[in-house]
């Protein structure tokens, strides 16, 4: 029964098992040591121009998409307008800096993101008390309405939202300390990373509190969750303020990052593509909207590079998530742990080998695939740049036949082949499982 | 005198024309196993319904313990010591088993909407978990997602989140339907042991389990209570049979 109990609580062990006890500290305190790491030498590792700029990106984008989580994956809540707590945070982040400045008020640059945090608590607070009597549907639109009612004011209130061209800072204004102006991009990249870990082991911890398991059980059965004593109603309020209060802080350090708001940040764009972060990596896990919000951030800025089309990629790739992999990244690579606890090595070897057996016809699907969208798109949108483009680096003539012809032939062939080799994927992922399974340690 | 554990005083519900409850009243003694029979669609459910707040009736007042509760939501009659379970199995099916029990437990323990306390260092939530499961004999598939678990098992779990609060009163609907005759032996003598010291109402349409457990039988027909008396006597009582016994048999 000891035994049952410490494993499942995975507890810091019961009292008097101090040994256990801190085995389980450090397996608690293990990952975010790791983390905390990753982010000092990130800046180390990759040391182009841009990257900084996109690892701070990643790192505000990271605070929204768990803090969307906190709605969509653990309490069922569907949100079409989150960027109204992110984007409010900003313009109060962004106004207080303004004041600060003006004032010669004694605050630093670092607390400031705690401003937005705080106006997206009140704006969750607000906007919740009236959005979370229902769930589902009814949610939903509110959310919609709410996001389209915040992004409209935008346009009228322009003494607040600062019209078209949005509302300016300065960073380097607000009182020193330490000796930083946070005038380099490296001092704002470690500011926002240091929000980031606060902010990210702060909503796991509240996966791990009675709230936050009240949270799922709500998600789950509604009714159920009324007759045991709690009032749905209240759970959902209280996820909804505390999703604010970090989309707040998000939208805060983005304005530090950028010196700049503009009412695009309250609008319907960003709440999709907070939405597209989070489902991408997967809902069902704490890591997945981590994973997805590095990986939208990453194809934002690499993908805008190479292709003037790249929202209809990152479309493509959310349509293709919600058919094929429900669960995300995260759930994708979850599938595999039953394998790893197995210690299935040999298995895991045969199955990475078929992966790519079958990954080789899939680029070319993709390859021919890219060259229809690029080729249609010179054609139709961009014709005044002439038929002459490049794509993957060749130079080819959109208005001749023949890379229509080599496009169609890709996505066949492709296809076809495809077809063939994914098969093997089955047999390596069936032979695997039967293999685990007979070890006994998966069930 | 203490007040009855329940008490309903002239319930009725109606369905827009259709009257379902007709002035239903009914007195369960606090400590009582009460069994509500009758043929299907006579309103066994739909009066669990008013009692539990889960339907609020078109007249007349519902009690728990001398406080009028008539009208209140189901969380607010839970934290009054009302606990129930359902004719369809209503769990959380996609969290675990442990999980199940533990949401079940945390509001009668005091931890309402706590966010700012770790859940996994509760000590009384953990032994108050473990206690249900052994009880209810899941303790050895605390792991697994309850949607997972066979029928019978997902009934013992029905049950488990329906004790966890320790609630004074329980009600159970229909507790063994769908069971074999073997796991129908085993839930009673779980139904028996875990409402040990606690007020009962069930529903209930397998005699034998019936005629076992129950202190008082009321007998349900039409939306009105016809008899309500101790075992032996409902046996005997031939309106009963006729409206019950006579039809079932």
């Amino acid at each position: 029964m000891t035994e049952i109990a410490s494993t499942v609580a995975n507890a810091p062990a019961r009292a008097g098992l101090s040994a256990a006890g801190s085995a389980a500290v450090v397996r608690l305190a293990a990952p975010w040591i790791a983390l905390t790491v990753a982010f000092a030498i990130l800046p180390a590792i990759f040391t182009s121009g841009s990257a900084l700029t996109v690892l701070s990106l990643m790192g505000i984008m990271i605070v929204f998409a768990l803090s969307y989580n906190m709605l969509l994956g653990e309490t069922g809540l569907l949100s079409f307008g989150h960027a109204v707590y992110y984007g409010l945070g900003g313009f109060l982040a962004v106004h207080a800096m303004n004041t600060v400045i003006h004032d010669r008020l004694p605050v630093p640059l670092p607390v400031i993101p705690m401003v937005g945090g705080f106006s997206g608590l009140l704006f969750g607070i607000i906007f919740g008390s009236v959005s979370t009597r229902r769930a589902g549907t009814v949610f939903a639109m509110i959310s919609l309405g709410l996001g389209e009612l915040v992004a409209s004011s935008s346009l009228i209130l322009r003494g607040f939202f600062g019209g078209e061209e949005g509302v300016s800072t300065n960073r380097t204004k607000l009182l020193h300390i330490f000796g930083l102006n946070f005038g380099p991009q490296i001092e704002v990249y470690y500011l926002i990373a240091g929000w980031c870990v606060l902010s990210m082991m702060a909503m796991y911890a509240l996966t791990r509190t009675p709230f936050g398991r009240m949270c799922n059980a709500v998600r789950e059965n509604p009714e159920r969750a009324q007759f045991v004593g709690y009032n749905p109603r209240v759970v959902r309020f209280i996820a909804f303020s505390l999703a604010g209060l970090f989309a707040g802080i998000a939208g805060g350090l983005a304005a530090v990052n950028f010196e700049l708001v503009n009412s695009a940040e309250v609008g319907a764009a960003q709440s999709g593509l907070v939405l597209l972060a989070a489902y991408i990596g997967g809902i069902g896990s704490f890591i997945g909207p981590v994973i997805g919000a590095v990986l939208v951030t990453w194809l934002e800025v690499m993908l805008s590079d190479v292709t003037d089309v790249w929202q209809l990629y990152f479309g493509l790739l959310f349509i293709g998530m919600v058919m094929f992999a429900p669960n995300g990244i995260a759930g994708l690579l979850m599938m595999h742990a039953p394998l790893w606890q197995a210690r299935a090595y040999g298995s895991m070897l045969r199955l990475a080998l078929a992966y790519l057996v079958a990954l080789a016809p899939a680029l070319v699907l993709l390859a021919g695939i890219i060259l229809t969208i690029e080729m249609t798109y010179r054609l139709s949108v961009k014709a005044f740049a002439g038929t002459t483009m490049f794509v993957f680096r060749l130079a080819l003539d959109a208005a001749s036949p023949m890379p229509w012809v080599a496009a169609a032939m890709l996505i066949a062939g492709g296809f076809w082949l495809f077809r063939m080799t994914w098969p093997l994927v089955g047999a390596a992922w069936h032979d695997a499982f039967t293999l685990a399974r007979a070890t006994g340690r998966t069930r | 005198m203490t007040a009855p554990a329940v008490e309903l005083i002239d319930v009725r519900k109606n369905f827009g024309a259709t009257q379902i409850i007709r002035d239903v009243s009914l007195t369960v003694p606090t400590g009582e196993r009460h069994a509500i029979i009758g043929p299907n669609g006579a309103g066994k459910s739909t009066l669990f319904n008013l009692i539990s707040g889960r339907l609020t009736p078109t007249s007349g007042v519902v009690q728990l313990n001398g406080e009028n509760v008539t009208g209140l939501p189901p969380h607010l009659i839970n934290r009054r010591g009302l606990s129930r379970s359902f004719q369809a199995t209503n769990i959380f099916p996609r969290l675990s088993v442990w999980e199940n029990i533990r949401c079940a437990v945390l509001w009668s323990l005091g931890y309402k909407y706590a966010f700012w306390r770790g859940i996994d260092g509760l000590a009384d939530v953990r032994e108050r978990t473990e206690a249900i499961l052994t009880a209810v004999g899941l303790i050895d598939c605390y792991h697994v997602q309850a949607g997972v678990l066979t029928y019978a098992e997902q009934r013992a779990l029905e049950l488990g989140i329906t004790i966890a609060g320790d609630a004074g009163i329980v009600l159970l609907d229909e507790p063994t339907a769908g069971m074999s005759v073997a796991e129908a032996a085993h839930a009673v003598a779980l139904i028996r042991k875990v409402t040990e010291g606690r007020t009962l109402i069930m529903i209930e349409h397998d005699m034998g389990v019936v005629f076992d457990l129950a202190d008082r039988i009321s007998v349900l027909e039409y939306g009105q209570v016809i008899a309500s008396d101790v075992p032996a006597r409902i046996k005997e009582d031939s309106a009963v049979q006729s409206a019950y016994l006579g039809t079932a048999a």
